[in-house]
């Protein structure tokens, strides 16, 4: 059976769309069949990220309205051969996402996909909603960080109390913490909210902490998803994240210091 | 501690980090809000707080965080909750 996951965090910029594209890249990479769904519309950006900006023609809006029949408007990702790219349009807003036109394109992708992530926008409007309506799972992207923090709370409680499993009152979204843009030195300093801390504040299980790196900005600049990209702690953070997400048991990484130089110890500073 | 003064002891240099004093933040904060949202928290709830705010005022001088209005869960009946933190009395 297909699986529905929303990729999702109330606030903006905290890395929901870089976590998509490694995320599917990651699915496909394993050997799902993976469609990734950019929802949102008005801002695409997931396209850029994934590097098939200059391959858009139709979008999810053309499919919804009917002017794109949904194998026309899917792009086959250049990395993986699992994995397919439904973008946002760019010139609609997002109320053109009906739910109606939504699970259409849901129910048409479960018959040939295993997972179907869902890269939603910023914000707790109509967009967020309909990319968090139909899902099964949710990656609640979290930055350690006081409004971030607030705002993946505010993020579970409309999934508990709006998502369609709720509305139907059927058994409630998987909920997972995926902390991003983690930096352990800071942590162990005393200057940044721990794992442990978000953990202990949001209730949900961790699924994974991704570092703060400059390698991701790399990899957008180059439209190759993070996982992609050799030797890097992102990458090998998204892998396993992945390989949590199919069920085996992997051990946290990166998410204490490494060791602190002579230099830092004798002269100190917090 | 209040936060002010943990945040001053932090610029003082005598500790209590500030992910620290985020977190304490953030566990106040979304208690309130948690508490707000409930199940299907009703919308008049906070009407309903601004209402009995002033019905005590008349009688009493509270401040606005001083009183909690809130709708809670107990298997199958809910119960309002009213707090109101009265203000110690001066000693005469
Ligand atoms: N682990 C990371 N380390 C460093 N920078 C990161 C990391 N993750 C994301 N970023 C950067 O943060 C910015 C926002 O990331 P991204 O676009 O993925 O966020 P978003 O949640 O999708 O934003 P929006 O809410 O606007 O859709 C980008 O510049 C990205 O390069
Ligand atoms: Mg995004």
């Amino acid at each position: 059976m297909a699986k529905v996951i929303v990729v999702t965090s109330g606030k903006g910029g905290v890395g929901k769309t870089t976590t998509s594209a490694s995320f599917s890249s990651g699915l496909a990479l394993r050997g799902n069949r993976t469609v990734v769904i950019d929802f949102d519309v008005g801002l695409r950006n997931l396209d850029l990220i994934m590097g098939c900006e200059r391959r858009v023609v139709f979008d999810i809006v053309n499919v919804i309205h009917g002017e794109a029949a949904l194998s026309r408007a899917l792009i086959k990702d250049k990395h993986c051969d699992n994995l397919f790219v439904l973008p946002a349009s760019q010139t609609r807003d997002k109320e053109a996402l009906t739910l109606d036109g939504v699970q259409r394109i849901i129910d048409e992708l479960k018959e040939s996909f295993d997972y179907i992530v869902c890269d939603s926008p910023a914000g707790i409007e109509h967009g967020a909603y309909s990319a968090m309506y139909f899902a099964d799972e949710a990656l609640v992207v979290t930055n350690p960080e006081v409004s971030s923090v607030r705002d993946s709370d505010r993020i579970l409680g409309i999934l508990a109390a709006k998502s369609r499993r709720a509305v139907e009152g059927r058994e409630p979204v998987k909920e997972h913490l995926l902390v991003t843009r983690y930096n352990p030195t800071r942590v162990a300093a005393g200057e940044m909210l721990s794992v442990d801390d978000i953990q202990e504040i949001l209730r949900i299980p961790l699924l994974g902490v991704i570092p703060e790196s400059e390698a991701v900005l790399q990899a957008s600049n180059a439209g190759t998803p993070a996982i992609h990209l050799e030797k890097s702690d992102v990458a090998e953070a998204y892998k396993d994240v992945v390989a949590r997400f199919m069920g085996e048991d992997v051990p946290m990484r990166f998410v204490t210091a490494e060791k602190v130089g002579l230099f830092k110890r004798l002269f100190g500073g917090r | 501690m209040s936060l002010i003064d943990s945040l001053l002891a932090y610029l003082r240099g005598d500790e209590k980090k500030t992910a620290a004093v985020a977190k304490e933040r953030l566990q106040i904060i979304l208690a309130h809000e948690r508490a707000g949202r409930g199940a299907d928290a009703p919308d008049y709830l906070p009407a309903l707080q601004e209402e009995l705010l002033q019905v005590i005022a008349k009688y009493i001088h509270i401040d606005r965080d001083m009183i909690k209005v809130q709708l809670e869960k107990h298997g199958d009946y809910e119960v309002l909750e009213l707090n109101v933190t009265l203000p110690e009395r001066p000693r005469a």
